[in-house]
């Protein structure tokens, strides 16, 4: 037994991550949440439901993602070998497909006819409009105002997909704010809706749910890497906003305590200048938001602070809690990519390896850029490429000085 | 220990066979200042208790007349501290009507459970009713606001199941807030013979007075509601005369009156 073996029993009963998680949501929703937890606990080890899941990932999705050597950016940084996980090659260009498979086919079972979701890039809305449209269920998408500015192509991709797109001009106008609405509509509809929540965080059981949904990427990566490598590699890392992706890569590996994790947050301007979205790395203090106590960007009145990213699916002052326990027990280090950094890795993954990464997973990148430099070329770092970068050529195109 | 002022209030309620009216009203808004003297107001209009919003970045259980309400709030500064602050205030000429703290769990978090239990028991609170703190997260909490005379409210609502309302039940102090209807805050009218329903099950649960929110909107509503409650909760409706005359805060008093006092009339009817 490792010394972190107990790591995956977690949550507890009560959905509690040791200080973190929980259900903090008003009364009219605890139901909605006993039911939701019955009914995942029934099917989570049912056969069929996983026959299911794993053939909608085989055939749907397109799974297993490969595990890419990028040789060439390798020998460039002149350290370790990096590989990627190519999540960017799932059905609908990211990580998040995995999870809004696995929570569509519980709305099913659940007999709910309408799924609504909160979306920052959009890449999970996109994800549940698709899954929406193939189940033949309503669906409608709440994006803050900004990120429906941002990211234009897939408020359209989503609205194709036949999903009916709420911009979200409350508050900062961000993912945080598109989830206050989406929770709002949920107490509204809450007989008819399933809320397919696309991140670690929200209310017990989401983040254990979507965890286990989305730790396909880490069992496959493991797997991968004794076939490809010979070994389990020495790192992984991933980007965290929520924390979905890092979650799904890192999950599997957790008692294979030879392997570092690390996860990466968004520096922003630099987390010194307070405009970012590390609340991990900025050490911010611990606080309740969207139903879970984690480490929350909040100011010393507890008012929730506004961040900064470039990648509007970071952009969030919380992140889900169950990397705040790791965060505290010391099982993955936690740091921030900046924008420049950030914006340079996906330059050189781009030109180098042919590869467009999401801004996102290129704050993956660019940390283990800098990791792979200090190590051998006999060690292996494993990233989550955790999706496509298509999305965000009008943003770079924006700093290029070109507008389409 | 002396009673606390909720079931002082209550039981002289009792007595009288009168129904409790409890407005509602966001701190800060729609400039500081102003609040003291609109709680003052609600209660020249035959106010019960005071429920008294503490404004939140993020309040998802609101619908948009309290978000706006805590936009406008937020924008002048009003933290938890000043709202403590605004009690303290209002103490010094009114020691006998209750005054509930409501809103959102994160601002006490920040604060510290200890700090926040202290001052507000200094300041002359009686109970709290934190949207996003039901019972099983109040574990902490719960014991530090017995020991400081602080009454948990806890919410019920029609999602509710008997046996979260028996664990409710047992928790809550005070009374108990139903929560009229699926949805958020200033959502549409209610329906009282639901409501008497979803009630009838909770008296046998409790002996807690039942009082009803969400969907109030007039005296016709607060007294249709008065005829199955033990209180009516008044929010939105009140928010939104603050809105409407958040340029003129000097007619505001007088516009919370005329609210207030179509519903106390209605309901001691």
């Amino acid at each position: 037994m490792t010394k972190f073996s107990d790591l995956t029993r977690l949550p507890d009963a009560q959905g509690h991550f040791g200080p973190y998680g929980g259900r903090f949501v008003s009364e009219t929703l605890s139901f909605a949440l006993e039911e939701l937890e019955k009914v995942y606990m029934s099917l989570r080890d049912d056969a069929d439901f996983q026959a299911d899941f794993d053939r909608d990932l085989a055939h749907y999705v397109g799974r297993p993602s490969p595990l890419y050597h990028a040789e060439r950016w390798s020998e460039k940084l002149g350290g370790a070998q990096i590989w990627l996980k190519r999540e960017d090659l799932n059905h609908t260009g990211a990580h998040k497909v995995n999870n809004t498979i696995g929570q569509a086919l519980l709305a099913k079972k659940s007999g709910k006819p309408r799924v609504i979701a909160e979306t920052g890039a959009g890449q999970h809305g996109v994800a549940t409009a698709t899954v929406a449209a193939r189940l033949g269920l309503k669906c409608e998408i709440y994006m803050g105002a900004e990120d429906v500015e941002r990211q234009k192509l897939n408020v359209y991709r989503m609205r194709l997909l036949g999903a009916e797109v709420h911009p979200v001009e409350s508050g900062s106008r961000t993912l945080k704010d598109a989830m206050n609405e989406a929770l709002r509509d949920w107490v509204t509809n809450v007989d008819d809706t399933f809320y397919i929540i696309g991140t670690v965080a929200g209310p017990h059981p989401y983040p254990a749910m979507v965890r286990d949904f989305t730790a396909v990427i880490g069992r496959e990566a493991r797997k991968q890497s004794l076939a490809q490598i010979g070994r389990l590699p020495d790192a992984l890392v991933a980007c965290v906003g929520g924390g979905s992706n890092a979650i799904g890569l890192f999950y599997p590996f957790l008692e294979d305590e030879e392997v570092a994790m690390v996860g990466v947050e968004a520096g922003g301007d630099g987390v010194e200048t307070g405009r970012h979205a590390a609340p991990l790395t900025g050490n911010a203090p611990s606080g309740v938001l969207h139903g879970n106590r984690t480490y929350l960007m909040s100011d010393a009145s507890g008012q929730v602070s506004e961040t900064h990213s470039i990648s509007a699916g970071l952009d969030y002052p919380g992140v889900g809690p169950e990397h705040a326990l790791w965060k505290d027990v010391g099982r993955v280090s936690y740091v921030a990519a900046n924008d420049d950094a950030v914006l340079e890795a996906f330059r050189e993954l781009t030109c180098i390896e042919g590869i467009m990464p999401a801004l996102e997973s290129a704050h993956a990148l660019a940390h283990a850029k800098v990791m792979a430099a200090s190590m051998r070329p006999d060690q292996h770092i494993v990233v989550n490429l955790s999706g496509r970068g298509d999305k965000d050529i009008h943003t770079v195109a924006k700093l290029d000085g070109l507008e389409f | 220990m002396t009673m606390n002022r909720i079931d002082q209030r209550f039981a002289a309620l009792k007595t009288q066979s009168r129904r409790a009216l409890i407005p509602y009203i966001t701190a800060g808004d729609p400039a500081p200042q102003y609040t003291v003297g609109f709680m003052h107001a609600c209660v020249e209009a035959g106010a019960d208790v005071l429920e008294l919003g503490v404004p939140f970045s993020d309040p998802m259980a609101d619908g948009p007349v309290i978000q706006k309400a805590c936009a406008r709030a937020l924008k002048h500064g009003t933290r938890l501290a000043d709202v403590l602050d605004m009690v303290a205030s209002f103490r010094e000429t009114d020691q006998v009507t209750p005054v509930v703290l409501m809103g959102y769990l994160n601002p006490i978090e920040r604060m510290g459970y200890e700090a926040f239990v202290q001052r507000a028991r200094e300041v002359g609170v009686d109970g709290v009713l934190m949207v996003d703190m039901p019972p099983e997260e109040a574990t902490a909490i719960a014991p530090l606001f017995t020991e400081h005379g602080l009454q948990s409210i806890f919410l019920l609502a029609p999602t509710t199941s008997s046996s979260r309302a028996a664990t409710i039940c047992a928790h809550g102090e005070g009374y108990l807030y139903y929560v009229s209807l699926k949805g958020v805050t200033g959502a549409a009218s209610l329906d009282v013979e639901a409501v008497a329903r979803q009630l009838a099950p909770l008296r046998e649960m409790t002996d807690l007075p039942l009082c009803v929110g969400f969907g109030i909107r007039d005296g016709e509503t607060a007294a249709a509601v008065g005829q199955v409650a033990d209180g009516v909760i008044v929010g939105s409706a009140l928010v939104s005369r603050i809105a409407e005359n958040a340029e003129r805060p000097e007619v505001i008093p007088a516009a919370l009156k005329a609210v207030l006092g179509d519903m106390r009339d209605a309901l001691d009817r």
